[in-house]
């Protein structure tokens, strides 16, 4: 939904690997990315949650985005990242496996998400962008990080 | 000017005056005479005064003028404290007070303190019947030369004109609310007024008048032969002039003044009255005051800025760990060494800041002794209230909570606790109560009582009451210890008052406070006797921001118990546990106490099942939340640390058995045990 929000024409996402899939999301939600450090595991929380970190002396929940999403599990590697999102005034980072570049795509290259609703529910996505032969699935965060849902999770 | 700039800094600097004044005139009222004390109350009002002409709120800066007249006359002996006075005078700060705040709401205008003025100036006049001055014309008149001082020069012109049939005026002159020119107007004044006579005193000085530096109102001292009608006539002849005040103004020289004043000590037994009977002890005080007023500088930070840094501080910490562990895995001996050195600066700083976000509780208490005294005049009660340990610190957050409850008690003990001093005296006490406020360190925490000695609780009425608004069964009450009875007062809806008064006995009160402390962390409890009085015992954590706590190690994972619900910790053997109807527990000191085994209730996966095996001897941490006590199993203990509590966020908000979390040395997060939630 966000990136439909601004009238012009051009969105600019961080675009990052689950699997060998391409995701986005705009970059205007995204504070940072780093690399993976210690999670503390929060016991009694959904799977998907998959802790806290220390970000500069505030404590922010981590979700594991490929749980999230039902995505197959992968081991860490050197390429794993968290990236730190801002949804409804909330930092939340997220356990990507890899983040490979920013770009600027067309509104007018974005699909709505019905396309290719497979293994992921569509609730969670926001578009599709099409460009040259690259699909990128751009997620809808506010749905992702689930306010006040969790509990169906469990 | 953008005044709103300055707006954040005019209204803290005068709520710290007022609350000076509400002091000192307290302590005024105890010690009439004590003339440091006037200088005091002076300087407060007169820096509101300029404060609020500065910021162009003219209903303050008039209201403090009128205020500073009266107590120029006092600091010069031309008046004596009466009670009327000192109550006039506290009036005058409630109303500066919601002047002041009304101004950062922007209605300055909604409150009229027209007769407060019109008080002021008949007090400046001395026309009250108990003001001794006024016994023979010619010191009415000195009265009312108000608080313009003359230099020997001008003094030496007045009595020159005097002699010459000339009279000296002095001019309250009123500008039309909205002037624009003022300066202008002031200057027109200024013109006309040389016509009939000679200016030779302005309040403010000229230059100041043509710099726009004053209010609505500006004073002159005129030398005249006219009549005051004509000048009244020949100011107004100006246009945007509200109103001008003309009073003749005649000389104070030393002797005349030394005449009044003798005039007004042996009048002085008269106007005092009863509530100054703390009269003797009050002088040392003003002392103290004093010197507690002149000591330190400071500088005033926003909170925020203060926990930026603490944050700040934390990752400069962290950072310096990781390079500790550069160093140690290089072998960088050099890279050690002043890493060890940073480690010293480090944690210095880490003490500062923490010491930073400390204030003292004093700054809670000093609206006290006011209330006392308004509330027990109200109730036509004497109390004398004690003030033990103000400078005991607690953290920035706690003392901003705190005072709500301590109102609550402070009124209970007034209201409730201290007799009328007939039944007092009946009762061969002194018929003067006395109220204690103590503030103390105690350990990790801070103490804070209220202590009266009053009638105290009867067990035995709190019981009935308790049965009839049905809080508990006659069976219960019948069984209740009385010390168990006296805390049926903290129960949502009781209130024992008989009448319910003003002041308190709304039955919201106890349950209130309770509440309030117990979300401090803290806890309150209450000791009585019959007619010796009460005392309520506070009892706070230093800081909500930082706690000792205990770090074990369960499996590869770090938790932190809070100090404060820990008992002790021991170590048992895995064939000390008994099951009792399928719970486990074990006995400690003849107490069967239940076991919780943190691995199982946090879900903790078990890393490698053979050591549990092995492991015979196991660290039990023994936990208790009031009456409840449970032993914690943990595979470690790591050690006792001061930690700083982080929330863990929206998102995670409502986990049971966590209480937050928190950052260790490492960077690392590690989860506070809530440990009530784990008991139950």
């Amino acid at each position: 939904m966000s990136e439909q929000k601004y009238s012009n024409s051009e969105v600019q996402l961080v675009i990052f690997k689950l699997g060998r899939e391409e995701y986005g999301v705009s970059i205007l939600q995204v504070q940072e990315i780093k690399r993976i450090s210690d999670i503390t595991r929060v016991p009694h929380t959904p799977d998907y949650i998959k802790g806290v970190i220390n970000l500069r002396g505030s404590v922010l929940p981590v979700i594991d985005l490929k749980k999230r999403l039902n995505l197959a599990q992968q081991e860490v590697t050197e390429d794993t990242r968290i990236i730190i999102v801002k949804v409804e005034e909330l930092s939340i980072g997220m356990v990507v496996d890899a983040v490979s570049e920013v770009m600027t795509i067309n509104q007018e290259n974005i699909d709505s998400p019905e396309v290719v609703a497979g293994s992921i529910s569509a609730n969670y996505l926001s578009g599709v962008g099409k460009l040259e032969n690259r699909l990128l699935i751009l997620l809808n965060l506010e749905e992702i990080v689930g306010m006040g849902q969790d509990g169906n999770e469990m | 000017m953008d005044i709103n700039q300055y707006m954040g800094m005019f209204l803290e600097e005068s709520r710290e005056h007022l609350q000076n004044l509400n002091n000192c005139v307290l302590d005024l009222e105890n010690a009439p005479d004590n003339l440091s004390v006037l200088g005091e109350i002076f300087r407060s009002a007169h820096t509101i005064k300029g404060m609020s002409a500065t910021m162009g709120f003219t209903t303050i800066a008039e209201l403090t003028h009128e205020m500073e007249n009266i107590l120029d006359m006092l600091r010069k002996s031309q008046l004596q404290a009466n009670p009327d006075i000192i109550n006039t005078i506290f009036k005058c700060v409630d109303t500066l007070e919601q002047l002041v705040e009304s101004v950062s709401t922007n209605n300055e205008k909604s409150i009229d303190c027209k007769p407060l003025i019109a008080k002021l100036k008949a007090l400046a006049k001395g026309e009250i019947v108990t003001a001794p001055v006024l016994e023979t014309k010619i010191e009415k008149e000195m009265v009312e030369c108000s608080s313009v001082e003359f230099s020997d020069a001008e003094k030496s012109v007045i009595h020159k004109a005097q002699g010459q049939g000339m009279q000296a005026y002095e001019l309250n002159i009123f500008l039309r609310e909205g002037c624009l020119l003022k300066s202008a107007r002031s200057y027109m004044v200024m013109n006309a007024l040389d016509e009939i006579g000679d200016v030779i005193k302005t309040i403010p000085v000229v230059e100041e008048l043509e710099k726009e530096k004053f209010d609505l109102c500006f004073q002159a001292i005129l030398v005249t032969g006219s009549d005051i009608e004509k000048i009244q006539q020949t100011v107004l002849s100006i246009s945007e002039i509200d109103k001008v005040d003309i009073v003749p103004c005649r000389m104070t020289d030393a002797t005349s003044q030394q005449e009044t004043k003798q005039v007004m000590s042996t009048a002085k037994p008269t106007v005092m009255k009863p509530a100054s009977s703390a009269a003797p002890a009050s002088a040392p005080v003003a002392m103290t005051a004093d010197k507690k007023n002149k000591g330190g500088q400071s500088v005033r930070v926003d909170i925020d800025k203060l926990d930026a840094l603490l944050n700040l501080v934390g990752e400069l910490v962290i950072n310096k760990t990781r390079l500790e562990q550069i160093g140690i895995t290089h072998r960088l001996t050099d890279l050690v060494e002043t890493i060890e050195q940073m480690d010293r600066v480090t944690t210095d700083l880490q003490s500062v800041v923490m010491k930073v976000r400390m204030v003292p509780v004093g700054q809670v208490f000093n609206r006290f002794p006011r209330m006392v005294r308004d509330l027990s005049h109200g109730l036509n009660k004497e109390i004398n209230l004690i003030i033990q340990g103000e400078e005991t610190e607690l953290d920035r957050t706690v003392i901003d909570e705190i005072g709500d409850p301590l109102v609550h008690l402070l009124r209970n003990s007034i209201d409730h606790g201290i007799e009328k001093p007939d039944e007092r005296e009946a009762k061969g006490k002194n018929p003067i109560g006395e109220i204690r406020l103590i503030a103390r360190h105690e350990g990790n925490n801070v103490i804070i009582m209220v202590e009266d000695d009053g009638k105290g609780i009867n067990p035995e009425i709190i019981k009935r009451i308790a049965v009839d608004k049905g809080l508990i069964t006659q069976a219960e009450a019948d069984k209740m210890e009385a010390n168990e009875a006296v805390k049926l007062v903290f129960l949502p809806g009781f209130s024992t008052a008989e009448v319910v008064t003003d002041v308190s006995g709304r039955g919201v009160g106890m349950d209130a406070v309770k509440n309030k402390i117990e979300s401090l962390g803290g806890m309150v409890d209450v000791e009585t006797k019959i007619n010796e009085g009460s005392k309520f015992k506070i009892r706070l954590p230093l800081t909500l921001a930082i706690i000792q706590a205990l770090l074990v190690k369960v499996s590869e994972e770090i938790y932190a118990v809070p100090l404060g619900s820990i008992d002790s910790t021991i170590n048992i053997k895995s064939s000390d546990i008994k099951t009792v109807q399928n719970k486990e527990v074990f006995l400690s000191r003849g107490q069967i106490i239940p076991i919780v085994r943190l691995a199982h209730v946090l879900n903790i996966p078990e890393v490698e099942k053979t050591e549990q095996d092995e492991q015979d001897d196991l660290f039990v941490v023994i936990v208790h939340i009031g009456e409840l006590r449970a032993g914690i199993i943990v595979d470690n203990l790591i050690g006792q640390q001061e930690i700083v509590i982080k929330s863990l966020g929206k998102l995670l908000a409502g986990i049971k058995v966590i209480a937050g979390a928190t950052i260790l040395g490492n960077g690392q997060v590690a989860l506070i045990l809530d440990i009530a939630s784990l008991i139950q």
